[in-house]
């Protein structure tokens, strides 16, 4: 059934884009089978592979340490609820700022190159994992907690049966926001101030109006997101489940 | 004001503070970041001077629009959908991976396709926001209890009525909420947008301040951005509690 729509939903968009490949025309776009035939031609390109890699370990890198440090922040601010209560309007706030004017700031401290991509990723990513780890911690019923009190249970048991299994749900849901916003940062930091890096090409492309190459780029960008992102949506749903 | 609020001046007091002593004291270095106090002496000034008065009016201009946009088409197609029950199952795999495509991806398409105006970072900002309203009105419009709608077919209420008499108004909290999102989104992907390619805009002052090493107007137009888009964000949260407030008597 879950199947069957998601191809239904492939073919109307696939229909949709072949219209509108009707309506705008050659000069400013490209039709799907087109699309795709340049992106098959892109990925055979040995030129094209170590852009893909440096923006494979500049993303990797990015979401490594928005994990680590939005997983500390999360989980050491939901430990304690006046912490949580000061804090967690600040990285709404923080959320909802356009991060891409902070750019500036970070190719001063990184200069530029790869550590300033990785810094941009990595901030995009840590405010949702953060939010998403403080509630997780947060919204533990305290009976379970309670419940580990009264059997007992030493820190690393209670930690092992009782923490992480009731916050994975939540915190899961996080890294996948996290994931995405991860890939969109690292992305954007490449298009400017990079050398290499789909978001370098990306920006190549443009300025020189190569339509082929923008649209299979974004092809295959969005195929990427897309693909990882109904990977862990189905892990975040079986966890959602369990509970 | 409470005590998690005081904390949190405090502590946002004290950062910047600590920021202002390492750059005085050059443990951080001026040409990375100049202190707090003089970002808000020199917005202060660029304010004054009117330099950046169009910049101004034109991203907000767009912002605007987006947020119409993403409103109109949002809670339209919100609630064409809600009675669509096989469209819409069809379109869930969308919603869930919407905000996982690389919207920007799309900028440099919009700009071949709609030239260098305004309407390609509308378009970002537009394509950011609608989804957060589509979601929230298909939430709210998904909780009208069941008696409102009998209570609606009783006094024969045309599906076009209800839906202006009894669906919407009681959402409305909901889309309050895809309001919100909307507005924070709106701003993220106009001033993206313009930052990244554009030719006029509160985004490209700043990328243009960067590009000339213009530190003073960079960080001044920085700190603008920040409190003006979280000014705005705490205002529509005020708004929201007060017309929660309102609607619980």
């Amino acid at each position: 059934m879950k199947t069957r729509d998601t191809l239904i939903l492939v073919a109307i968009v696939l229909v949709a884009w072949q219209l509108l490949y009707w309506a705008v025309g050659s000069i400013a776009f490209r039709s799907p089978a087109e699309t795709v035939r340049n992106a098959a031609v892109l990925l055979a390109d040995p030129r094209f592979m170590p852009h893909v890699r440096e923006s494979m370990l500049a993303f990797a890198e990015a979401f490594a340490i928005a994990m680590a440090i939005g997983l500390c922040i999360g989980v050491t601010l939901g430990a304690s609820r006046l912490a949580g209560e000061v804090a967690e309007p600040i990285l709404v706030a923080l959320y909802s700022i356009p991060k891409v004017t902070l750019y500036p700031i970070i190719l001063l401290v990184f200069g530029i190159g790869m550590p300033a991509k990785v810094a941009f990723g990595a901030i995009h990513g840590i405010v949702p994992i953060s939010i998403f780890a403080l509630n997780a911690i947060r919204n533990i019923n305290p009976v379970y907690l309670l419940t580990g009190q009264v059997l007992r249970l030493s820190p690393w048991a209670a930690a092992r049966k009782i923490l992480i299994p009731a916050a994975l749900p939540e915190i899961v849901t996080g890294i996948r926001v996290g994931f995405c916003l991860t890939l969109i940062g690292t992305l954007l930091g490449e298009m400017f101030g990079a050398q290499h890096g789909l978001g370098h090409l990306l920006m190549q492309a443009m300025t020189r109006h190569n339509m082929d190459s923008i649209m299979a780029l974004t092809l295959l960008l969005v195929v990427f997101a897309a693909a990882v992102n109904g990977l862990l949506l189905a892990l975040d749903h079986r966890l959602h489940r369990r509970v | 004001m409470s005590r998690a609020g005081l904390l949190r001046l405090v502590i946002i007091a004290g950062a910047a503070l600590l920021l202002e002593g390492l750059i005085r004291t050059d443990v951080v270095p001026r040409f990375t970041i100049i202190p707090p106090s003089e970002m808000v002496s020199a917005l202060a000034a660029i304010l004054a001077s009117g330099k950046i008065r169009v910049d101004i009016a034109v991203t907000l201009a767009n912002v605007g629009l987006a947020i119409a946009a993403a409103m109109i088409v949002g809670v339209g197609l919100g609630t064409v959908l809600q009675r669509a029950a096989a469209a819409r199952r069809v379109l869930d795999p969308l919603f869930a991976t919407y905000y996982a495509i690389p919207m920007y991806a799309f900028y440099p398409l919009l700009i071949v396709v709609f030239g260098l105006g305004d309407l390609p970072q509308v378009c970002i900002g537009f394509l950011l926001a609608v989804m957060a309203v589509i979601i929230n009105t298909l939430n709210g419009l998904d909780r009208v209890p069941r008696v409102l709608l009998k209570a609606a077919r009783v006094h024969r209420m045309s599906a076009l009525r209800t839906a202006l008499r009894i669906r919407l108004p009681y959402a409305a909290p909901y889309i309050f909420t895809g309001f919100k999102l909307a507005v924070a989104y709106s701003f993220i992907g106009v001033i993206g947008a313009e930052f990244i390619t554009s030719s006029r805009g509160i985004g490209y002052e700043i990328s243009f301040a960067y590009n000339n090493f213009d530190n003073r107007l960079m960080y001044a137009l920085i700190l603008f951005v920040l409190l003006l888009v979280l000014t705005v964000n705490m205002s529509l949260h005020v708004w929201e509690k007060h017309l929660m407030a309102r609607r619980r008597r």
